[in-house]
C-alpha cells in the first residue's frame, strides 16, 4: 500500500483534490477553433482548385460560421483568464516555445482574415446588402480581387490553427494523458471532420453533400486509426501513462469516451453515412449533428481527464 | 550560481512551521500556501515506512512552466530561481497545468503565485524563511555550485532523491533519505 497525505492545510482551490484549472471554456474553445480551422481549410482548398461556382456552401456560405466561431471561442478563452485586464500582454511578446503564445498570434491573423473573406461574399449572397460607406465598399471590392491570394495564406494558417488546438495540450508533459505527439494530428483530423459534418448539414447541393459525406467518412476512418494508435502508445508507455489510459479503460471516463465519442460520435454516424452513400434515405442532419456532438464531447473528455492525470500524489 | 535546497526527511517532524513562516514572510493570502507538508506511508504492516516532506516549487532547471508561459511572466532569474511577474501574468493557467508538482496556484487577485525561494531575502544574503525557522534544522539552502554552501555540504555525505525526476524537469530540491 502506498498513501500520500497532506499534513499541512493544503487546500488550494482548483488544484486539490485534483487539478481543475481549466474549465468548460477551454474545451469549447478547442472545439470551435478546430471547427473554424476545418471550414477555412475546405474553403481555401476549393478556392485554390477554382471550384467557387460548384461548391457554393463550402466556399461562400460555411465560412460565415468561422468568424462567429472564432469570436465566441476567443470570448470563452478570455472568460477563463483569471487576470483578464492584462490579456493584451499576449501581444507584447511572441514566444515560439509556448504553443499558447503562437496560437494567440495565429488567431490574431486568422480572425480578421476570415472576416474579410466573408465580407467579400456578402454582396454576392445578399444582393440588397449595402455597405453604406464607399470606403468600406471599395476596400472589400479590392480584397475580392485577391481571394486566391487569401486562400493561399489561409490554407497553411488553417492547418496550423487546427493542429495547434492539439499541440496546446500535448505540450504539457506534466499531464500524461496529454503528453503524446499524436494529439495535434488527432485534433486536426477531428476538426476537419466536424467541419465536413457541418457542411453536409448546411449544404443544399446534392453533389456537394455527397462529396463531403465521402470526405467525412475518410476523416472518421483516419480519426479512429489515430485513436487506436494513441491507445497503443499509452499501453507501451511508463506507468503514469498506463494510469492515464486507465481512465479511459474502466476508469471514470470510460463510458463518455467509448459510448459518446467513439460509438455515437464516430462509428454510428459513419454507418449512417455509408448507408446513405449506398442509396438509403437518411436525414442528413442526424449523422452531422452526431459528429459535431462527438467532437465537442471528445474535447471535454480530453481536457477534464487530462487534468486528473499527474506524476505525484 | 545555482540555488538549491536539501530537506532531511529523517529530521522533519511535520510541524508545518515552514508553511506558516512562508505565509507570513510572503504575505500569502489566507487559505493558500506556497509550501506544504506531505506524509507518505509506504508498505504493509508491520513493514511500514513513513516519510515526512516539506514540499514547494522545485525551481526546475528545465522548467516547463517558463517554457509554456505565453507572456514571459514566468521567468528564470540569476541563480536559477523561477519567478512570476504579477503584472505580466494573464492568468491563463498554462503554467499550473505544466507543473508536475502542482506548485502553483491562482492568487485571489488573478495572477499565478508560488514559492520564490524568498529571493528578496536571498539577495541580501539571508536564508529563505522556511530554512531559518525550521526547529529541527532540516532544511539546507544555498548555492549548489559552491562546494562549501550548506546545501552542498548536506548533500555530500548522504543519500538523497528528488521528486518525480521522470517528469524530466530537473528539480533543484533534494530530499535526504
Ligand atoms: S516545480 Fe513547477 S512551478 Fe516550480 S519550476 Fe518546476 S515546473 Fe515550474
Ligand atoms: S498563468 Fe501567468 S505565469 Fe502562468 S503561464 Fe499564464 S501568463 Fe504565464
Amino acid at each position: 500500500m502506498r498513501e500520500e497525505l497532506f499534513v499541512s492545510g493544503r487546500n488550494l482551490p482548483n488544484i486539490d483534490p485534483h487539478l481543475h484549472a481549466w474549465h468548460w471554456p477551454i474545451p469549447v474553445y478547442l472545439f470551435l477553433g478546430g471547427l473554424a480551422a476545418g471550414l477555412l481549410f475546405f474553403a481555401s482548398y476549393y478556392t485554390i482548385l477554382g471550384k467557387e461556382k460548384t461548391m457554393p456552401t463550402v466556399v461562400k456560405w460555411a465560412p460565415f460560421i468561422v468568424p462567429i466561431a472564432l469570436v465566441v471561442g476567443l470570448m470563452a478563452l478570455f472568460y477563463d483568464l483569471t487576470n483578464k485586464l492584462y490579456f493584451w500582454r499576449l501581444y507584447t511578446t511572441l514566444r515560439l516555445e509556448s504553443p499558447m503564445s503562437w496560437g494567440a498570434w495565429v488567431l490574431m491573423l486568422v480572425t480578421p482574415l476570415s472576416m474579410v473573406w466573408v465580407a467579400t461574399y456578402i454582396k454576392e449572397l445578399i444582393p440588397s446588402w449595402d455597405w453604406k460607406f464607399p470606403i468600406i465598399e471599395n476596400t472589400i471590392e479590392w480584397f475580392a480581387k485577391y481571394r486566391k491570394v487569401m486562400a493561399w495564406i489561409l490554407l497553411p494558417m488553417s492547418i496550423i490553427l487546427g493542429i495547434y488546438t492539439g499541440i496546446l495540450l500535448s505540450a504539457f508533459n506534466a499531464r500524461p494523458l496529454w503528453n503524446n505527439s499524436i494529439l495535434g494530428p488527432l485534433f486536426l483530423v477531428s476538426g476537419l471532420s466536424t467541419a465536413a459534418a457541418l457542411i453536409i448539414w448546411t449544404s443544399k447541393d446534392h453533389a456537394e453533400r455527397l462529396l463531403f459525406s465521402k470526405i467525412d467518412l475518410v476523416l472518421i476512418g483516419i480519426e479512429l486509426f489515430i485513436i487506436v494508435h494513441m491507445m497503443m502508445g499509452f499501453m507501451a508507455g511508463p506507468s503514469v501513462q498506463l494510469e492515464a489510459a486507465a481512465l479511459l479503460f474502466g476508469g471514470a471516463y470510460t463510458v463518455v469516451f467509448w459510448v459518446f465519442v467513439v460509438i455515437l460520435g464516430l462509428l454510428f454516424p459513419a454507418a449512417l453515412e455509408i448507408a446513405e452513400l449506398m442509396g438509403n434515405k437518411i436525414p442528413v442532419a442526424v449523422p452531422a449533428i452526431m459528429v459535431l456532438m462527438g467532437g465537442l464531447i471528445f474535447r471535454f473528455v480530453m481536457v477534464e481527464a487530462g487534468q486528473i492525470t499527474r506524476y505525484l500524489y | 550560481m545555482r540555488y538549491g535546497m536539501a530537506i532531511d526527511t529523517l529530521k522533519c517532524v511535520g510541524c508545518a512551521d515552514c508553511v506558516v513562516a512562508c505565509q507570513t514572510e510572503n504575505k500569502v493570502p489566507i487559505g493558500y500556501c506556497r509550501d506544504w507538508i506531505t506524509e507518505t506511508v509506504d508498505g504493509t504492516y508491520p513493514l511500514v515506512e513513513v516519510e515526512l516532506r516539506s514540499e514547494r516549487c522545485n525551481h526546475c532547471e528545465n522548467s516547463p512552466c517558463v517554457r509554456c508561459c505565453p507572456t514571459g511572466a514566468s521567468h528564470i532569474i540569476e541563480g536559477g530561481i523561477v519567478l512570476v511577474t504579477p503584472e505580466a501574468c494573464i492568468g491563463c493557467s498554462a503554467c499550473i497545468e505544466s507543473c508536475p508538482y502542482d506548485a502553483r496556484y491562482t492568487h485571489p487577485s488573478g495572477h499565478v503565485d508560488k514559492c520564490t525561494f524568498c529571493h528578496h531575502r536571498v539577495e541580501k544574503g539571508l536564508n529563505t524563511a522556511c530554512t531559518s525557522v525550521c526547529p529541527t534544522h532540516c532544511i539546507y539552502f544555498g548555492d549548489l555550485d559552491n562546494p562549501r554552501s550548506d546545501v552542498s555540504l548536506a548533500l555530500k555525505n548522504r543519500k538523497y532523491k528528488a521528486l518525480a525526476p521522470e517528469a524530466g524537469t530537473g528539480p533543484q530540491i533534494f530530499y535526504l533519505i
